[in-house]
């Protein structure tokens, strides 16, 4: 909303307040600053001038030479190109040495404005350049329509000389409010003066309204109103002007709309856009020979029914948006536009002016059914009080009257079937104050209320308020308490902290988030965070199977694009962009994380909302990085999070993967056993080096990728945080050191299992740490190395228990995967 | 026999002069105290003197023998001594190369900022809950005050998966699911992402993080909420922080305000940062309204509460200077290693 001061200043008198108080104190009693504008500051050396007569170039036919008379002896010579000059135009000069806020047509704007100087045009001398309203620094969208592509012509003739800033007013500030969707009331003039008038504790005046009637007839000997649907079209009132004459508007009417963000058209349409902004009330007028019948019937469309709108175009109607009728056919579309068929023009003389009330819901559906977006649509949505729509038709009337723009019948035709009255209640004193922590007096919030037009009476504890009908917001307690708060002073209120101390506490599983992220850190890996929705084709891109559950996605109506068209199911994608984004930039090593959530839908659900679970993604890739560093930083995580014996088993089919470098990553089943007997697993997630056709897609051709998923809330359900000590060994330990020699394909984890079983009850621990393979080792084997350690807790042991024990574990490796013993 | 003890020391006052080296001095020990050295013998040949020399020989000799362990001891000392700086010499390093890499990783920015938060209204008694990221639009709008035409609900700014479900436009949610659950006192703050439809550029995201919080219990006034969130700016910005609460408009609380913090860049004479006002806009709070309340079956007589919530990019961008609120998203770890 475009406060312009000087407008704002008809109705209240804030002369003695500075532009910054202004501002401050509005924005502390509710109405919050966009911006704050102010006009014209740069023009320096600009002045009134007439032309008093207008050669030809020598050089250039599109150059105009003119003579200018700036109230000196001497004229200046002024070189100018525009079409619209004229002998005797009264133009804005700006003399050599003047500065202008510009731009300059077809520039840039520049800080500070734009310096002018005398110059040669084709050889001919200029002292100075003569202005458009844009050089001058107004927008484009509101530099009035007859002088729109030329130099300003000014209506009015001005003292020559004088500064031009100073002869139209043009230096003041404007004030953007950003109203918020409750108080459509402040979209207007009268609200904010308002709004001032409570702020400032200063009277405020509503506009003249008081109409001579000087026409010969009555409104109503023109003009009958039927409402037909009084739930879309709460109120409708019609005023006829005869002897109408469509002109240019007044400077000072034409300057109020250009500083409240509205171009001039003509005095009917500008009266009209004036009164909308004023009170907020949108105003139609009809040409009343092209209104048939003299009648007005607001009803409802036909469905199917095509109807051309004031811009031109061509638009079909459904059965639930109303229209404006004449006797015959449709005239406006209600509160959106009118139609081009009653459209006011030069020749008009007579014409209705239509200040109605329209429902709100009603006219955002049509309108957006319609896909045509108004000033007035927006503000019907907004939702206006009916009680409105007399004054401002009055004051459209009044308007016309004050600049002789045509006479204004007698009386108005009022379709008022149901008039609204305010909402009164009851509010409690001690209840405003037990809220605001305050102890404020009675009379006080009176005061306050009664400053907002709020009308008080009751006593004691109880106020009983009834607001003006403009503030459709206020209907609770809580209404009134804010009305009371803001204008009080937010900043007034003081400052305590809440009584009562308890506990704070976090859930388990954010706990073990925590944990894992500070845990994954420590390992030298750096957090990522990427968008929960991504493009279903990440998963053709890591190769996901066509029936695979990833792709069950959950997919947004109205997305932005497709790349942000679904909810993601796995983190790899948006891992494996992180790692592309990063390599294109060269960067060489890269380790990183993503814990986040993951999307599935939810059949099941009462309240239909998919599934949502934690994952966690690692990818790296660098120099020292290959499946082993990422198999290290996955243990280890699971180490700290309670998970001590992961196993890992290969996977070849997962498409993701290189299918001869992929592991599922399990923990035993918390169900232990199945019926046989045999040992279960519960899967956490998956690893494994990044299938070369997955890297290549992501434009890292020949790049080894390293990346993982954890279903981390599955971790959390094996995680065990719980720590206990064990006390340490009393008695020594005893290594042996054995190298078996195996076929290649061999896994390391069952010669483990194999070790860890035979060796049970005196083993510590077992650790890899060799595997050769060339010179001494025949093609198709390998040798592994290990370090057996052996310990009883309770005693030394001697070399025979020793010897037994390590014996058993080499027959079992002989025997069960024919692992041969090698000379160390 | 006195001369030739004499002489051994006088020697070996001569061979040490001379020897450099641990080994050449320890050879000189072997040669002069060994079981075969010089005065060893002499001194296994003292037996065969006559009674009354031996006394006299046998104190000279203990006295040579003396004089010569005492050269030794210092020698010793004096050829380790150098052996140690020939040591230290050869094995000077550049202590200006650089250590070997240990690196440790760093948490993306947003959840440093979330963290930092989080902890702030931890210690002031407020606990941590979380919901979906996928809500419903009785959660999200609904229960919330919003109403049936409010514009944030238009497709033009929320994304919705089905006509009842949609991506959280805010943690807001998070509160009518507290308050559905659990009865008052409750005092909660949520951290956690939310999405509307902007096209991202340096200042919006579609999806962004918001931290929601919410107090209610009984006596809680507009007083308290300013306290407790003027004392959350001064740990999160430094005590020198002022705070400022204008009447804004929320759908779910009245009173509403947003906070204003002094800029902490210019202290609040206007600068760059604050756009000249000296003010940052940082979050936007409010007294519970009844109508919430009531969602959660709460006596809105007795018990009052109030909410706040705030963007976490908003304030990861101030807090470090990230002008392009993009670089949260694009993880490039030049970016992210700025973070340590």
């Amino acid at each position: 909303m475009l406060v312009p001061i000087e407008w704002l200043n008809d109705y209240i008198d804030l002369k003695d307040v500075d532009t910054d108080t202004f501002c401050d104190r509005m924005i502390m009693s509710g109405s919050n600053l966009e911006t704050c504008q102010h006009f014209c500051e740069e023009i320096e050396n600009v002045v009134v001038g007439r032309i008093d007569k207008i050669e030809k170039h020598p050089d250039a036919d599109k150059l105009v030479v003119c003579q200018l008379n700036v109230g000196k002896d001497e004229p200046v010579q002024i070189v100018t190109g525009a079409p619209n000059v004229f002998e005797g135009a009264y133009v804005p000069v700006a003399l050599h040495k003047s500065r202008i806020p510009g731009p300059l047509h077809g520039q840039p704007k520049q800080e500070g404005g734009v310096k002018i100087t005398k110059g040669k045009l084709r050889g001919v001398e200029s002292f100075g350049m003569l202005c458009s309203a844009e050089e001058l620094g107004f927008e484009d969208k509101v530099v009035p329509v007859v002088h729109k592509d030329g130099i300003w012509i000014l209506e009015e003739e001005y003292p020559l000389g004088m500064d031009f800033a100073e002869a139209l007013g043009l230096k003041q500030a404007v004030v953007d409010f950003e109203i918020t969707p409750n108080r459509p009331d402040c979209l207007a003039m009268v609200g904010m003066a308002r709004e001032a008038s409570a702020t400032f504790q200063k009277p405020f005046s509503y506009p003249d309204t008081d109409l001579e009637e000087a026409g010969e007839k009555e409104s109503k000997d023109f003009v009958s109103v039927e409402i037909k649907n009084p739930e879309s079209c709460k109120r409708y009132v019609a005023r006829i002007v005869t002897d109408v004459k469509v002109a240019q508007s007044p400077w000072w009417l034409q300057k109020r709309l250009m500083y409240a963000g509205m171009r001039p058209i003509n005095n009917i349409v500008d009266i009209t856009n004036f009164v909308m902004l004023e009170y907020g009330q949108p105003i139609h007028a009809f040409d009343i020979n092209q209104v048939k019948g003299g009648t007005i019937i607001v009803e409802n469309a036909a469905e199917g029914e095509t109807f051309v709108t004031l811009d031109n175009n061509e638009r079909t109607l459904t059965k639930d948006m109303l229209l404006i009728k004449d006797a015959e056919r449709g005239i406006a579309i209600a509160g959106v536009m009118g139609g081009l068929n009653s459209e006011i023009e030069d020749e008009t003389t007579t014409i209705i002016v239509e200040s109605a009330n329209f429902n709100g819901d009603s006219v955002r559906a049509t309108s957006k059914k319609l896909g045509l977006r108004t000033e007035a649509s927006s503000r019907f949505e907004k939702g206006i009080d009916p009680n409105l729509a007399e004054a401002a038709a009055d004051r459209v009337c009044r308007l016309i009257e004050l600049i002789g723009a045509g006479k204004v019948c007698k009386g108005s035709v009022d379709a008022y079937p149901a008039p609204e009255a305010a909402k009164t209640i009851d509010i409690r004193v001690d209840r405003i104050n037990h809220v605001l922590g305050i102890e404020l007096p009675r009379e006080t919030m009176v005061d306050i209320l009664e400053g907002l037009e709020i009308a008080v009476s009751g006593s004691g504890n109880i106020m009983t308020v009834t607001p003006p009908t403009i503030r459709q917001d206020l209907l609770e307690e809580e209404d009134y308490i804010e009305e009371v708060a803001r204008i009080y002073g937010y900043d007034k209120l003081p400052v305590t902290l809440p009584k009562g101390n308890n506990e704070a506490g976090k859930s388990y599983e954010r706990t073990l988030r925590d944990t894992a992220r500070d845990a994954l850190c420590s390992m030298g890996l750096n957090e990522v965070q990427t968008y929960s929705f991504v493009s279903p084709k990440g998963v053709d891109q890591v190769r996901i199977a066509e029936d695979s559950w990833e792709r069950a996605f959950v997919t947004l109506l109205n997305p932005l694009g497709e790349e942000n068209s679904v909810m993601r199911t796995i983190l790899t994608p948006n891992m494996m962009e992180v790692l592309a984004r990063n390599y294109s930039r060269n960067i060489e090593t890269v380790k990183a994380f993503e814990i986040g959530n993951t999307f599935m839908e939810n059949v099941y659900n009462q309240d239909k909302l998919p599934d949502e679970q934690y994952s966690l993604c690692i990818g790296m890739y660098g120099k020292n990085e290959d499946f082993y560093s990422l198999k290290g930083v996955i243990v280890e995580l699971l180490r700290i999070l309670g998970i001590k014996e992961p196993a890992f088993f290969a996977e070849s089919e997962y498409g993701v993967y290189h299918p001869g470098r992929c592991a599922r990553i399990s923990v035993p089943s918390l169900r232990g056993t199945d019926e046989d007997g045999v040992a279960e697993y519960d899967e956490l997630g998956i690893m494994g080096e990044i299938h070369p056709d997955v890297a290549e897609t992501y434009g890292m051709d020949g790049l080894r990728i390293y990346c993982c998923e954890l279903m981390f809330d599955s971790v959390i359900r094996h995680a065990d945080t719980e720590m206990v000590y064990t006390p340490l060994p009393k008695y020594p330990s005893t290594s042996r050191d054995i190298a078996l020699l195996v076929d290649e394909d061999m896994e390391v984890g069952k010669i483990e299992e194999i070790i860890r079983k035979e060796g049970k009850k005196i083993l510590e621990e077992v650790k890899l740490f060799d595997v050769y393979r060339g010179k001494q080792v025949e093609e198709g084997k390998k040798s592994v190395a290990f370090a057996l350690t052996y310990r009883d807790k309770d005693k030394t042991l001697t070399d025979e228990e020793v010897a037994e024990v390590h014996g058993k574990v080499l027959d079992a490796l002989k025997e069960k995967l024919n692992a041969v013993l090698r000379e160390m | 026999m006195q001369a030739q003890l004499n002489k051994i020391l006088e020697e070996v006052k001569e061979q040490l002069k001379n020897a450099e080296t641990l080994a050449q001095t320890d050879e000189i020990r072997v040669k002069t105290l060994g079981k075969k050295g010089r005065l060893t013998e002499i001194l296994r040949g003292m037996g065969k003197l006559p009674a009354e020399e031996r006394k006299e020989t046998g104190q000279m000799a203990n006295k040579v023998r003396g004089a010569i362990e005492q050269l030794l001891e210092e020698k010793f000392a004096a050829v380790k001594a150098a052996a140690k700086e020939a040591q230290f010499k050869a094995e000077k390093i550049d202590v200006t190369e650089p250590g070997r890499d240990t690196i440790v990783g760093v948490k993306h920015p947003l959840t440093i900022t979330m963290e930092e938060i989080s902890r702030i209204f931890m210690n002031m008694g407020f606990s941590i809950v979380e919901g979906p990221e996928v809500e419903t639009v009785f959660n999200n709008f609904d229960a919330l005050n919003a109403g049936p035409n409010h514009p944030a609900r238009d497709m033009t700014d929320t994304f919705y998966i089905t006509e009842d479900v949609l991506l959280r436009t805010q943690t807001s949610p998070v509160q009518v699911r507290t308050l559905m659950k659990q009865d008052p006192p409750i005092k909660v703050i949520s951290p956690g992402r939310c999405f509307r439809c902007d096209t991202p550029d340096a200042t919006h995201s579609p999806m962004f993080h918001q931290i929601e919080g919410l107090l209610v219990d009984e006596g809680i006034t507009m007083a308290d909420l300013k306290g407790t969130l003027d004392s959350f700016a001064k740990q999160l910005f430094g005590t020198s922080t002022r705070t400022k609460f204008r009447p804004h408009h929320f759908p779910f609380t009245e009173p509403s305000a947003e906070m204003d913090v002094s800029c902490f860049k210019c202290g609040g004479k206007g600068c760059r940062v604050c756009k000249g006002s000296g003010w940052i806009e940082i979050l936007g709070c409010g007294m519970v309204h009844p109508n919430v309340l009531k969602v959660g079956n709460i006596d809105t007589e007795k018990y009052t509460g109030f909410a706040f919530g705030m963007g976490v990019e908003r304030a990861a961008m101030l807090k470090y200077g990230v002008d392009d609120i993009r670089l949260f998203y694009e993880n490039d770890m030049r970016f992210i290693n700025q973070f340590k």
